[in-house]
């Protein structure tokens, strides 16, 4: 599904490196989690992943079923089945949530050369959706993320992921911010989305949601780079000691290198 | 005081100024309304066109950008066009003539050149003042118009549609409309242009009696070889409202002056308006506001989206006169700047004489978001559809205000053509 490759970016700005040889594979159906500390990397790694032009990738590469997609653009990756969840989802003013859904699906279905999905298709889906994250219908009249609570944008996230249906989800900190309810809620969502040709690469900094949405593999960052890998057990070691032991490994492993 | 004396006439002031010997034969009026000509003619004469040191034409330098004057055209008369909105009472000018009006139950039309003629109308001839260009090349040409009355009382369901139309030619049009005591209507003023060279100059005038209630459109879709000067005169009485919605799309030069006054205590006006500013075009769009009186209320919101080189103006002045006390009033002009070359001019004012109010002003340049352009290309919306769906919602915001379903669904749809063809 995933493979990353040596990647190394920067900010485009300032030319700040933030990725500095990383390599992370992800299976299909597999649901990787990515755990490190404040600054290691693991947002930038999200919107690199997504197409941001902020980042520059200078060497490396990301392949996606086999394929590099360093020069497509974020529309066209989502088109190709990748999908963001933000951890700050955008407020834009003035765009309906409805039409925002209807827009976005039919573009990809459109990219994919799919036939359009009609109104009451859509509502239908959407009204499942929804249900199933315990949204009021009534929040997506409101224009895009506009006054929705932190657990209400997490939500939204989850339900676009679901109507989107992509085969490769990166959930951004997507626990930050929520309640325990609300973490269950949204566990639940992305739960329902595990499948065999789906993958899910979950981004957090604490071990938390990974006791509802249980991990295949975790990978710790520091440094734009994994310097860990392990399985669900890696994520209780590190609730338990801190990054602090495993960075001071890495370390050493660095110097006698 | 004129300060163009001295300076040689240009070849737009000769046009404007010689044109009249020839025109004059054609002018409805009876002698009233010859010398209100006469005066107004006088006028622009001693005044000339205005340039950047004349303080209200400051953005706007007629003497320097209106270069090109286009002649009266007697075949550039055109018929009448669709309605924005279905059900319409339309009551149509072209070319600088009133060809034809609907019916519409306690609503009358009647033919402004029939009140030249009698000359009911050589009063409202008057210029404001010596900056008032419109006032006097209108004043000096005007041909016809419709001369507009809603009874007392009357709640008018289907909106009236005032077209004036022309594709190309000059004329200089007005439309007087008066809403009675206790009326509630909807007005469309469409100022709709073609593709050819066009001088034109429309003034409407609105008597908003007490407790009545007026939404007025003025919609403006004109060619990019269009030159047109829009005045919009009211007075607003005791409890009354108005909101008046301006659409700006086209047009090579364009002015539209909005001048209001709050005379009645408990009387509310907003303004609305859209700048849709693209390829060449200078669009000026300048209001003044003076309440008059203790507790008036209004708020203005200008949004103005700029592409290619287009240039907008907004100039704003509140009064507040010293017994208007209590007076509420706001003003916010927000620009959406699209390219490198464009540019916008935001001049608000306040001159406030009252000790006891609540006013206050602001004004915004942007550009488009680069996190939400990312947030809505993350969702596989292409650049182009989701640049669109941002500007869209810029503007689409105060559309949706007016709340009246088939009037939102026109406008935007106004702008998603104008969008599809500039962004």
């Amino acid at each position: 599904m995933l493979e990353i490759k040596n990647l190394h970016a920067r900010i485009a700005e300032d030319g700040t490196e933030i990725i500095r040889g990383l390599n992370l594979t992800v299976k299909d159906g597999e649901v990787a989690a990515i755990m490190g500390p404040n600054g290691s990397g693991k947002s930038t790694l999200s919107y690199i992943l997504a197409g941001r032009e902020d980042y520059e990738v200078t060497e490396g590469d990301i392949l996606y079923n086999g394929e590099s997609i360093l020069d497509l653009d974020p529309a066209e990756r989502a088109a190709k089945g990748i999908f963001l969840a933000f951890q700050y989802p955008m407020e834009i003013p003035g765009v309906a949530t409805m039409e925002f859904l209807k827009v976005a699906i039919n573009a990809q279905r459109k990219a994919r050369g799919e036939e359009e999905l009609k109104i009451p298709e859509l509502l239908r889906r959407v009204k499942e959706a929804s249900s199933l994250l315990s949204m009021d219908m009534a929040m997506l009249k409101r224009p895009l993320n506009v006054g929705f609570s932190g657990g209400e944008k997490k939500r939204a996230e989850i339900l676009q992921m679901t109507l989107l249906e992509p085969s490769l989800c990166v959930l951004d900190e997507t626990d930050s911010g929520l309640d325990i309810d609300a973490l269950k809620i949204v566990s639940e969502g992305v739960n329902a989305l595990r499948s065999p040709d789906r993958s899910i690469v979950v981004i957090t900094h604490y071990q938390r949601l990974l006791d509802y949405i249980v991990p295949d593999s975790v990978h710790v960052l520091y440094k734009g780079r994994v310097i860990k890998s392990g399985d669900k057990s890696l994520a209780r070691q590190l609730e338990d000691n801190g990054y602090a032991e495993i960075i001071g490994e890495a370390a050493e492993t660095v110097e006698t290198a | 005081m004129n300060i163009h004396t001295s300076q040689p006439r240009t070849p737009a002031e000769t046009a404007l100024i010689d044109a009249f010997s020839e025109r004059v034969g054609n002018l409805p009026g009876n002698a009233d309304v010859a010398i209100a000509r006469d005066t107004a003619l006088e006028a622009l004469k001693i005044q000339g066109l205005p340039s950047r040191r004349v303080e209200s034409w400051h953005y706007t330098d007629f003497r320097t950008l209106l270069r090109v004057v286009a002649p009266f055209d007697p075949a550039a008369g055109s018929q009448p066009i669709m309605s924005l909105l279905p059900g319409s009472t339309i009551a149509t000018v072209s070319n600088g003539v009133a060809i034809s009006a609907g019916q519409a139950d306690g609503v009358t039309f009647q033919k402004l050149s029939e009140k030249l003629v009698d000359g009911t109308f050589a009063p409202a001839l008057a210029t404001r003042g010596t900056d008032d260009l419109i006032g006097q090349i209108n004043a000096t040409y005007v041909t016809g118009g419709w001369y507009i009355d809603i009874a007392e009382g009357a709640e008018i369901e289907a909106p009236i549609e005032l077209q004036n139309l022309q594709k190309s030619g000059q004329a200089h049009v007005r439309f007087p409309v008066r809403a009675g005591k206790g009326a509630k209507a909807t007005i469309i003023e469409r100022q709709f242009g073609g593709e050819g060279e066009a001088f034109s100059s429309s003034i409407s005038h609105l008597t908003v009696a007490d407790g009545a209630e007026v939404i007025w459109i003025i919609l403006r879709e004109q060619g990019d070889a269009a030159v047109q000067l829009g005045q919009f005169n009211t007075t607003i009485g005791k409890d009354a409202k108005l909101t008046l919605f301006i659409v700006n799309t086209g047009g090579k030069l364009v002015r539209q002056e909005v001048h209001v006054l709050a005379k009645g205590e408990g009387s509310d006006f907003q303004l609305r308006g859209i700048n849709l500013l693209g390829g060449e075009s200078h669009t000026d769009v300048t209001m003044t506001v003076g309440h008059l009186v203790e507790n008036t209320s209004s708020t203005q919101i200008v949004r103005n989206v700029v592409t290619g080189r287009a240039r907008g103006v907004f100039q704003g002045m509140i009064r507040v006169a010293k017994i208007a006390q209590k007076t509420d009033a706001r003003m916010a002009c927000n620009t959406l700047l699209l390219s490198d070359d464009g540019e916008f001019d935001a001049k608000p004012e306040l001159e406030i004489f009252a000790d006891d109010v609540a006013c206050g002003h602001g004004a915004t340049v942007t550009e488009i978001s680069q996190d939400h352009l990312f947030y809505l290309m993350a969702r596989g919306i292409p650049e182009k559809t989701a640049r669109g769906l941002l500007v869209k919602a810029f503007v689409a915001e105060i559309i949706e205000e007016l709340e009246n379903e088939p009037l939102v669904e026109a406008l935007e749809g106004i702008l998603e053509d104008w969008l599809s063809a500039h962004a």
